[in-house]
């Protein structure tokens, strides 16, 4: 599996460290109510087919990039840097 | 149909012509007390428990392939109840005894092979927490022994104690661990519940959850709607996607967990032999081949195959510990797919929907658990209150933050177990 990374070009997945679901970016306010949090941090839409994740590209340029690919089939179809969704 | 040697000996005279199948092929009928959705171990365990010991008999299990075909064929075999943490510690322990009776009780062969687990440490901080977790697990009621260096050298020769990065400075010895035949667990309940009237009902895909007034109705299948009072969906590999038929987000996030099997050799590895540093494992299958699997590949996935960064990472893992597995030739290789919770622990409880129940989130520790999850899901589904060995699981722990069972302690958030 490769990653296009935006800033450095094709690399090999082991340069990136996986995180989790991109739903992670939008953070609830922290005056939500306890359903928003445990929906936030524990409950996930866990798709089968394609699906946007945050990666870090720790051992290259240090970006966090949302990267959308196929659970099913691994096919990587983009990446973008995740600060263009205000991170 | 009742094996014994007997019957062996007398079908072997007989040109093994009096053989026949297993279970019937039945079937849907329009309406069931209780269905179980997924014909995996879990499923079928569940459905057998539910006929045995509550005494129900109006039950199907919808299988979306065949019989066997998911992550019950898709893993490593091992049995073990070697956990810390309450919650876990009496479930493993249940499961276990339940283990231990399983072939007279199924009256079939599951090669159940109690050839003790040992769990390797590397340094003095690790022998501290091991004797812990020794004396965890002797609480329990189960056995654990710890070995010095002279004892594991007699035991497991083979392996590499000098290593520079992960020097051997002992195990923890369960001698009532080991592995059984995958395949025959489910069989063996397959049958077992087969036998007690249970309809096991193989391609047959549950499309839809029928919901009316927080109530469940029944399912949409492939196979055409079903009524039913009682539905379970034990589906561990797929579960988020059930779990969505009846408008349910699950804390779960799909991974690939790959194995190895290398060609059949002559026996050499007479235990499982567990690596925690390495993330590595191994144990010796009765055909001979070396079994061993690693960590998962560490991304959300569906696939089941996994990628040749943990493949490499596995092999390099194996050879640190044991140079001579360098000689075997691997065969293949699979990845089943997990169902990872939060804090690295299952999900046994009722839904927010009556007569809606959920069996999920087994991580990679699903097989060793077939006979106790089964056991206790029908507990629940037949009376409404968990099982004693299986409180520890509601699903709402990761709301509340009570009652987490955190066994790596990493803390409960995806992506850490």
């Amino acid at each position: 599996m490769r990653i296009k990374c935006p800033l450095c070009g094709s690399r090999d997945r082991r340069e990136f460290y996986y995180q989790g679901h991109a739903s992670i970016l939008d953070r609830p306010d922290p005056e939500s109510t306890l359903e928003t949090w445990n929906d936030y941090l524990h409950n996930r839409e866990n798709l089968a087919g394609v699906t946007e994740d945050l990666w870090h590209h720790e051992q290259g340029c240090g970006a966090w990039l949302v990267v959308k690919r196929n659970t099913v089939s691994h096919e990587v179809l983009s990446a973008r840097l995740a600060k263009e969704n205000g991170l | 149909m009742r094996f014994s040697a007997l019957k062996v000996l007398t079908e072997g005279l007989k040109g093994n012509s009096g053989w026949g199948p297993h279970w019937r092929d039945p079937e849907p009928a329009q309406e069931y007390d209780i269905i179980i959705i997924g014909g995996g171990g879990h499923g079928l365990s569940t459905a057998y428990y539910l006929a045995k010991e509550h005494g129900l008999k109006n039950i199907a299990v919808l299988e979306k392939g065949h019989i066997g075909g998911g992550n019950i064929g898709r893993n490593t075999t091992i049995i073990r109840a070697d956990y810390f943490l309450p919650g876990n510690s009496e479930f493993y322990s249940h499961s276990l005894k339940l283990w231990e009776g399983l072939e007279a009780d199924l009256n079939y062969n599951v090669m159940h092979s109690q050839r003790g687990k040992i769990s390797l440490f590397h340094s003095d901080g690790q022998r501290d927490a091991m004797i812990r977790r020794g004396n965890s697990i002797r609480n329990q009621g189960d056995d654990a022994e710890l070995l010095s260096v002279k004892q594991l050298r007699k035991m497991l020769p083979y392996l590499d104690y000098e290593q520079g990065r992960f020097p051997i400075y002992g195990g923890l010895l369960q001698r009532r661990a080991g592995t059984a035949r995958h395949d025959a667990v489910a069989w063996g309940y397959a049958r077992g519940a087969d036998q007690r009237g249970v309809d096991l009902i193989q391609n047959c895909e549950v499309t839809g959850i029928d919901v009316s007034g927080g109530v469940v109705k029944g399912v949409q299948t492939s196979r055409g709607p079903i009524r039913a009072k009682k539905v379970g969906i034990v589906v561990a590999g797929r579960s988020s996607q059930l779990a969505a038929m009846a408008g349910m987000q699950l804390p779960i996030e799909s991974h690939v967990l790959q194995a190895f099997v290398t060609e059949g050799l002559k026996p050499c590895i007479n235990h499982v032999v567990s690596f925690g540093m390495g993330h590595f494992y191994i144990s010796q299958s009765d055909k001979g081949g070396l079994v061993f699997g690693g960590d998962l590949d560490m991304y959300a996935s569906y696939a089941a195959r996994g990628n040749l960064p943990m493949v490499e990472h596995v092999a390099e893992a194996g050879m640190t510990l044991m140079p001579m597995l360098g000689k075997a030739r691997m065969l293949r290789s699979w990845g089943g797919i997990m169902d990872m919770t939060p804090d690295g622990s299952p999900i046994i409880d009722k839904t927010h929907i009556e007569g809606l129940f959920l069996n999920a989130g087994w991580c990679y520790g699903g097989f060793k658990a077939v006979p106790a999850s089964g056991n206790c899901f029908a507990h629940l589904m037949a009376t409404g209150t968990p099982h004693s060995a299986a409180q520890g699981f509601p699903i709402d722990r990761f709301r509340t933050g009570h009652g987490l069972i955190d066994e790596e302690g990493t803390g409960a958030q995806h992506n850490l177990h």
